[in-house]
């Protein structure tokens, strides 16, 4: 971890503070705890991995951790805001400025070009259209992919369009990138090429990122790696 | 605007399926374009007067009532006429009955008061002259091959002889053009004199259609159509005076209410129109539905992506809505060319247009807000996770 991220980690203390989250699914007269009262801190420019087995729980402690479902219980606090009490449109505002969204499967919108698809979070903002244009530029040339900016989804590989998903998730400059198994739909080529952005990303850009993954190779490229199982911390380890 | 390409974009995912839905909503405005241009005309009809050089007097009951001759001689005296006419529909067949063409009975006066028609000065006179002479437009006279000097039978289905006879032998003794192009359909009529009918036919003698008069100023036409209509106020043969495109309009209203018959068929082809293209959008946005669910998690709020499919619903209706309206505005300017004022349509001006946007945009709406409501309300984690 290099300096300076370790400097604003000491300075503001943790991101994202979670205290004894549960999450209750409810199907029907059956209801289902998938999380049980989670503690945890991640730090300000931390590189988190969550593993576990299928239905641990990590994904919808993804979703909670960037604000797109519900706790049942618990606080969840991500920069200094409690977001488990917010209401959908100021949830939704938050998202639009703090987060950025990296999926398995890319979910870009295959009508719209690389360039186009990544200038989508900048709608939301009161930017120009020159000054849209122009910080998608940069964010595609941070990922490698400026010579493919008028390029269609469907013109591109699966790693090459992994990478125009993290150009549009670090657009806006959010301080937390939240990735759901961003290598799981990637040869292992691509995968690489793809974890070491984001290290990049979190090294020299100081974003923490939180990552769901099964793979624990992808989990290498992270700081700290989370187990879940059943819903609950298992293992909290650090890697070097 | 800054959204456009986003709703474009959603629209042309599915482009063969978009573009049939557009040639559908083009159909319906279409049709929605001439109909309307129809109703129009027949609800405008009668209106006004002003403007018009030609005025129509006819029974206030109706076509089927006639008028007594000795109206002739009180409306000659209307100050702002410079002529009155004689008309009365004949209705005559010749040969078969699907040979229908317009002919009337026209006082010997008649091309002095309609001047949509040119008639050499020779045939004018025979046609004055000639107590059975009869006179048909050039496009008539084409369709049957007939010669100036032939004679020619018509089968009469309202006016018998006073021998019983139903058969009526004219002479040909003239043939005529349109003026205008415009007023092409004239030459699909025959005329021939009122004096021979009236004198010939079995019953109603001294009666009249309609008068067909010339006015010498049209600014002042509403106050002599108002003298005309003045003159037989509460007698038994009360008038209308009204423009020759009103009289066309009145006369298909004999047949038909028209107002009905368009309201009916428009209402048919919306209700047909918003079951496909809200199928349509209801299909789009099922595909969409992780798409939505993306723009969700980036931040557009639940409005947004309300708007959006709501949006390119009425994106999609307007398109083919505006397609269909210029096509009908070339089509009913073509037909006007084509057929004059024997067939009552208004142009598609800015009224018609008025109602077609407004239909486009409610359409729009309502075809787009079940699934506008469906991407609003989805859940981000259960889109996401194709639950």
């Amino acid at each position: 971890m290099n300096a300076a991220v370790a400097e604003v980690q000491a300075n503001n203390g943790p991101l994202v503070q979670i205290r004894g989250l549960s999450k209750v699914y409810t199907r029907g007269k059956q209801k289902l705890e998938v999380l049980h009262h989670i503690d945890l801190d991640i730090a300000r420019g931390d590189f988190f991995a969550l593993m576990g087995p299928s239905g641990s729980g990590k994904t919808t402690l993804l979703n909670l951790i960037g604000g797109l479902d519900s706790p049942a219980q618990g606080s969840l606090t991500v920069g200094g805001k409690r977001i488990d009490t917010m209401g959908e449109g100021d949830l939704a505002r938050w998202r639009a400025a703090n987060v950025g969204f990296v999926f398995q499967f890319y979910n870009l919108m295959p009508g719209l070009t690389a360039q186009k698809n990544v200038e989508l979070p900048l709608l939301l903002t009161r930017l120009s259209s020159a000054k849209r244009r122009q910080n998608a530029a940069i964010a595609l040339q941070l990922v490698g992919l400026s010579d493919r900016a008028s390029h269609k989804p469907s013109e591109l590989s699966g790693g090459q369009q992994q990478r125009v998903a993290i150009a549009r998730a670090i657009v806006s400059d959010p301080s937390l990138l939240v990735c759901d198994e961003p290598t799981g739909d990637l040869d292992r080529q691509s995968a690489e090429d793809v974890l070491g952005l984001l290290q990049r990303l979190n090294r020299e850009h100081g974003k923490t990122i939180v990552m769901v993954t099964h793979d624990p190779k992808a989990a290498e490229y992270a700081s700290h790696t989370l187990h879940l199982d059943k819903g609950t911390l298992v293992e909290h380890a650090t890697v070097a | 605007m800054k959204y456009f390409h986003l709703v474009w974009s959603a629209l042309m995912r599915r482009k063969t399926r978009t573009l049939f839905t557009m040639f559908s909503v083009l159909a319906a405005f279409l049709l929605f374009g001439m109909l309307d241009s129809v109703r129009t005309s027949f609800a405008d009809a009668g209106h006004s007067v002003s403007g018009a050089h030609q005025l129509i007097t006819m029974s206030k009951l109706g076509l089927g009532n006639q008028l007594p001759l000795s109206l002739q001689s009180r409306l000659e005296a209307v100050p702002g006429l410079t002529a009155v006419a004689r008309v009365s529909w004949f209705g005559g067949i010749y040969q078969d009955p699907k040979n229908f063409f317009p002919n009337e009975a026209v006082s010997a006066n008649y091309f002095a008061v309609q001047d949509a028609v040119v008639l050499p000065p020779d045939q004018l006179k025979a046609f004055q002259s000639t107590r059975d002479g009869a006179v048909v437009g050039a496009t008539l006279a084409k369709r049957f091959g007939w010669k100036v000097g032939q004679q020619i039978p018509l089968e009469a289905t309202i006016w018998p002889q006073k021998d019983g006879s139903n058969t009526w032998t004219f002479k040909l003794v003239g043939i005529f053009h349109a003026r205008d192009a415009s007023e092409k359909s004239i030459e699909g009529v025959m005329f021939f004199r009122w004096k021979y009918f009236d004198e010939a036919r079995q019953f109603a003698q001294g009666s009249v259609g309609w008068y067909q008069t010339r006015v010498a100023n049209p600014e002042h036409a509403d106050q002599v159509a108002t003298a005309i209509d003045a003159l037989s106020k509460n007698s038994d043969h009360e008038t209308k005076t009204v423009t020759a495109n009103a009289f066309t309009a009145s006369f298909i209203s004999q047949l038909a209410n028209i107002g009905l018959i368009v309201g009916a068929i428009m209402a048919a082809v919306f209700f047909t129109l918003i079951l496909l293209t809200g199928n349509t959008m209801a299909q789009a946005v099922r595909e969409r539905i992780p798409e939505l669910a993306v723009l969700k998690t980036i931040g557009f709020s639940n409005r947004s992506v309300l708007l959006l499919v709501l949006a390119e619903a009425v994106l999609l209706v307007v398109i083919g809505g505006v397609a269909g309206m210029l096509l009908a505005a070339g089509v009913v300017g073509g037909l006007k060319a084509a057929l004059g004022s024997q067939l009552p349509m208004a142009p598609v001006g800015g009224s018609i247009w008025g109602e077609a946007l407004i239909l486009m945009i409610l359409i729009g709406v309502v075809v787009g807000v079940l699934p506008a409501l469906r991407g609003m309300r989805l859940k981000i984690v259960d889109a996401l996770a194709g639950r």
